[in-house]
């Protein structure tokens, strides 16, 4: 009767809840930043720095302007990051099943995925200040250009399984190994929109330094931007882990702790490619992205939608 | 329809400026300008100190082009005092001054690649940069602020060991500027950033006065070393390099060309570098006269003015930095644009706000129907039309008036500084 | 031919070459013989003409008469721009430039340097 009770309670503070998330979002910041650092011929920071990050600037004083909506304005960041972790507890870590699962819970993490970003937007309008306001209204601008190349990618492996759940799919690869490979052009459709998701260059444009100073986050600060920052880390590590469970479904009849290893290897290979595709990219535009995500990626997605239908058929 | 402050402080802009960017959506509609944050008296300051005390002083007007500011007064000096300068100090004088474009270029292209968030780009080139600032280092001294000019010629030789050392660095150099022509040309994400943004039509650049790479990316062949010649220039060889795109893929083509440039003038200089001495010595009074010299620095046309009445301090010296003539330009440029160009359109003409606060003084009175029909749409400072020269005193009564009406207590400060130990 | 990522190669190629960052303060980078850093005043050859007062930019240094051909050279390192030109004006050759740099202080009084015979 108190396992009932107390083992969801676990799950969800610790394992495979806020405290693994939280340190998996700082070995997530700390491998892009300094993989980012090695590729750029520099040396990077040392393994605490993102912990070191986020303890200075939990201790530092919370500014908030005069005509900023103060109750929303202080909920936004620990909205996003609840509605984050909520997304994480329907995805499998190792073996084949989540923790919670129901079919259709793939789109239900993806909507959970989307509440950030409206969080986003709804702090940066009650930043009312200038930068911010642009930055929201860009934020959900983005938010059109990258929304259905993400979904219809994520869909195919979704529609090669026959199921709506991500235990589900991840059950289907396992039993059916090596089909995943069919599912590779929706993979690199996926990773791309992601850095649109997590807002990292070439489409990092609500954040733009140089253009609207911090855009979206330009009013945080102390305790409200070090969880803004750890929002950040662990929407890469959910979107690392759904990338890899739904494309990379492979190794999941392993013993737990082996099993452990390849979900971690692939989650850090996921951030990995983001890290390196940042890297190597200018910032585009805001309608230089909506072009590119409209008549490049979504025509991409759908091919890839078309292959896994005709593949269905094929297979069957 | 929303205006935002780009600055005085800004992720975008290196030094303080203020331009106040209207809106509608993420279309520009009106840019407005304020100069002046970066205004340091340096032209007073130099009327108090002598000559050569002043060659110091005018070298810190700008770090990045500081060489460029420390000849040109010095050849105005030099006019005025009738020296005779030895070709081996002005070949120097001239190797000097092509590092120092070397290393200006390599900036910029940093920071153009830092203004469209292609980090990468700024971390390569300024790793290379650091070769150029180790040159001027074993060269003159320092790595900023060289001071290797003096009235008469310069400070420093240069030996052979020093001279292999250039040579080796130079190969090193152009094959990693080959790179980058490589990317900027060929790279989706930047050339769709640099491209079509920050127009300036030919006709534009003669009506609003552009110099410098600003210019020549719009097909004005305007470069002071060829129109003007100075220093070794007129015994070397090279080109004038012109694009015609008219934007800011223009402007980064004009520099990159001449970074090339560069590197094979600094090869001609140590080829045919004279023997001889490196200074004449030249007189603590500076008999009365004026005169006018034009630099080409990395940026533009850089004129300086000095005014000498026989004593050992200028009367006058008055410094023309070539951003100030770009800085009309920019909102002509920026017309038509999205509100993320900014940083690069503005980054493009290379803006040093630093050379370029001076004291401008401008009679709107006697010019006002000349100014609006040249160029609609550009407003500029406001000024009283009866304007008025403050003299030393004046000038120390309104700050100290400034700070009282604020509330500054003089009597505390006073008894602080009196029980200071300094 | 354009195309996005064209710098991959080049990158992935750094990622295994050494950092171009020297871990300053545990590694120093050795200072060229030109450089200019903290001034050294050698009171013997000083005649005391103050021909470095009258050139310094910054009224930097001062000469003090302390006896019959004895002089002491305050040196204000927080005004000096470290130009050289109180070395070069010097006929006596009793200013030299070293290459010290690290001068950086937490007290405003060690930054006055008192320089004499002893």
């Amino acid at each position: 009767m108190l396992g009932a009770v107390l083992f969801p309670i676990f799950n969800i503070l610790v394992f495979p809840g806020f405290l693994f998330l939280s340190v998996m979002g700082l070995i997530a910041e700390y491998v892009d930043r300094k993989l980012c650092a090695k590729l750029q011929n520099r040396v990077g920071p040392p393994f605490y720095q993102p912990f070191a990050d986020f303890v200075k600037l939990s201790a530092k004083q919370e500014i908030i302007p005069h005509d900023a909506e103060g109750p929303i304005f202080r909920a936004m960041p620990f909205l996003a990051l609840a509605a984050t972790i909520c997304a994480f507890l329907y995805l499998p870590i190792w073996g084949r099943s989540a923790l919670f699962s129901f079919e259709g819970d793939l789109i239900v993490v993806l909507y959970l995925l989307t509440i950030p970003t409206l969080s986003y937007f709804l702090g940066g309008v009650y930043s009312t200040s200038l930068f911010a306001t642009v930055g929201a209204v860009r934020t959900v601008t983005q938010l059109f250009a990258y929304e259905v190349p993400l979904f219809l990618a994520l869909l195919s492996p979704a529609l090669l399984a026959g199921s709506w759940s991500v235990s589900g799919i991840a059950a289907y690869f396992g039993s059916h190994p090596w089909r995943w490979c069919f599912c590779l052009l929706g993979f690199a459709v996926a990773v791309v929109t992601a850095l649109g998701k997590l807002e990292k260059v070439p489409f990092d444009i609500p954040d733009a330094e140089t253009e609207i100073v911090g855009g979206i986050f330009t009013e945080y600060s102390g305790r409200l931007l070090a969880f803004i920052r750890m929002t950040l880390d662990v929407e890469s590590v959910v979107i690392a882990s759904l990338l890899a469970a739904v494309f990379l479904p492979f190794g999941l009849g392993l013993p737990p702790l082996l099993g452990f290893l390849a979900y971690l290897l692939k989650v850090l290979l996921v951030v990995a490619l983001l890290s390196l595709l940042r890297t190597i990219m200018a910032r585009l535009r805001i309608d230089q992205m909506m072009d590119f995500c409209w008549k490049c990626l979504a025509p991409l997605a759908f091919l890839q939608l078309v292959a896994c239908l005709v593949l269905k058929g094929v297979l069957a | 329809m929303s205006i935002i402050p780009i600055g005085p402080q800004h992720p975008a802009l290196k030094e303080p400026e203020s331009f106040l960017i209207s809106l509608d959506g993420e279309r520009i509609k009106d840019v407005g300008m304020r100069l002046g944050y970066n205004h340091r008296g340096i032209e007073k300051a130099a009327e108090s100190r002598t000559y050569i005390q002043d060659m110091y002083l005018l070298e810190r007007v700008c770090g990045i082009c500081s060489h460029s500011h420390s000849t040109a007064f010095i050849h105005c000096v030099e006019e005025i005092a009738g020296l005779q300068v030895p070709p081996r100090a002005k070949y120097i004088r001239t190797l000097v001054g092509e590092l120092e474009r070397i290393h200006s270029h390599l900036l910029w292209l940093g920071v153009a690649g830092h203004e469209v968030g292609f980090d990468t780009l700024l971390m390569y080139s300024w790793r290379d940069r650091e070769l150029v600032m180790d040159l001027l280092a074993m060269l003159t001294g320092n790595r900023v602020n060289y001071a290797i000019n003096t009235i008469g010629g310069v400070r420093r030789d240069i030996d052979d060991e020093q001279k292999a050392q250039i040579l080796k660095t130079l190969g090193t150099l152009e094959e990693r500027t080959k790179y980058y022509i490589e990317v900027a040309t060929e790279e989706r994400t930047l050339v769709d950033r640099l491209s079509g943004v920050g127009r300036l039509s030919k006709e534009d650049v003669l009506a609003l006065g552009a110099v410098g790479p600003a210019a020549r990316a719009s097909g004005v062949a305007r470069d002071t070393r060829k129109d003007d010649p100075y220093l070794a220039y007129p015994e070397l060889d090279f080109k004038v390099v012109v694009d015609e795109h008219c934007d800011v893929y223009g402007r980064t083509l004009v520099r990159v060309g001449e970074l090339m440039e560069s590197y094979s003038l600094v090869r001609q200089v140590l080829a045919r570098m004279p023997s001889g001495e490196i200074a004449v010595r030249a007189p603590r009074r500076i008999p009365a006269g004026e005169a006018i010299s034009r630099y080409e620095a990395p940026r533009g046309e850089d004129l300086h003015y000095v005014k000498a009445n026989g004593s050992d301090k200028p009367e006058r010296v008055r410094v023309r930095a070539p951003t100030l003539a770009n800085l009309q330009a920019v909102s002509k440029m920026l017309e038509g644009d999205n509100l993320a160009d900014v940083p690069i359109v503005i980054a493009a003409i290379d803006p040093c706000f630093s050379c370029t606060d001076r004291m401008i003084r401008i009679d709107r009175a006697a010019r006002r129907d000349q100014f609006a029909r040249r160029i609609d749409g550009v407003r500029y400072i406001e000024v009283k039309t009866d304007t008025e020269v403050l003299s030393w005193g004046a000038l120390r009564e309104l700050g100290i008036e400034w700070y009282r009406r604020r509330g500054v207590d003089f009597a505390e400060l006073n008894k602080k500084l009196e029980a200071s130990p300094c | 031919m354009i195309r996005p990522g064209k710098m991959l190669l080049e990158v992935l190629e750094e990622f295994f070459e050494k950092p171009a960052t020297i871990s300053y303060p545990a590694r120093k980078v050795q200072m060229p013989p030109r450089f200019r850093g903290k001034l050294v005043f050698r009171a013997e050859k000083c005649v005391g003409c103050r021909l470095c007062v009258k050139d310094c930019p910054s009224e930097a240094i001062t000469i003090n008469k302390l006896g019959d051909k004895l002089f002491e050279a305050i040196v204000d390192l927080d005004r000096c721009v470290f130009c050289g030109q109180c070395a070069d004006s010097c006929n006596q050759d009793a200013l030299e430039i070293s290459d010290e740099y690290e001068l950086a202080s937490l007290d405003k009084a060690e930054l006055k340097v008192r320089i004499n015979r002893d």
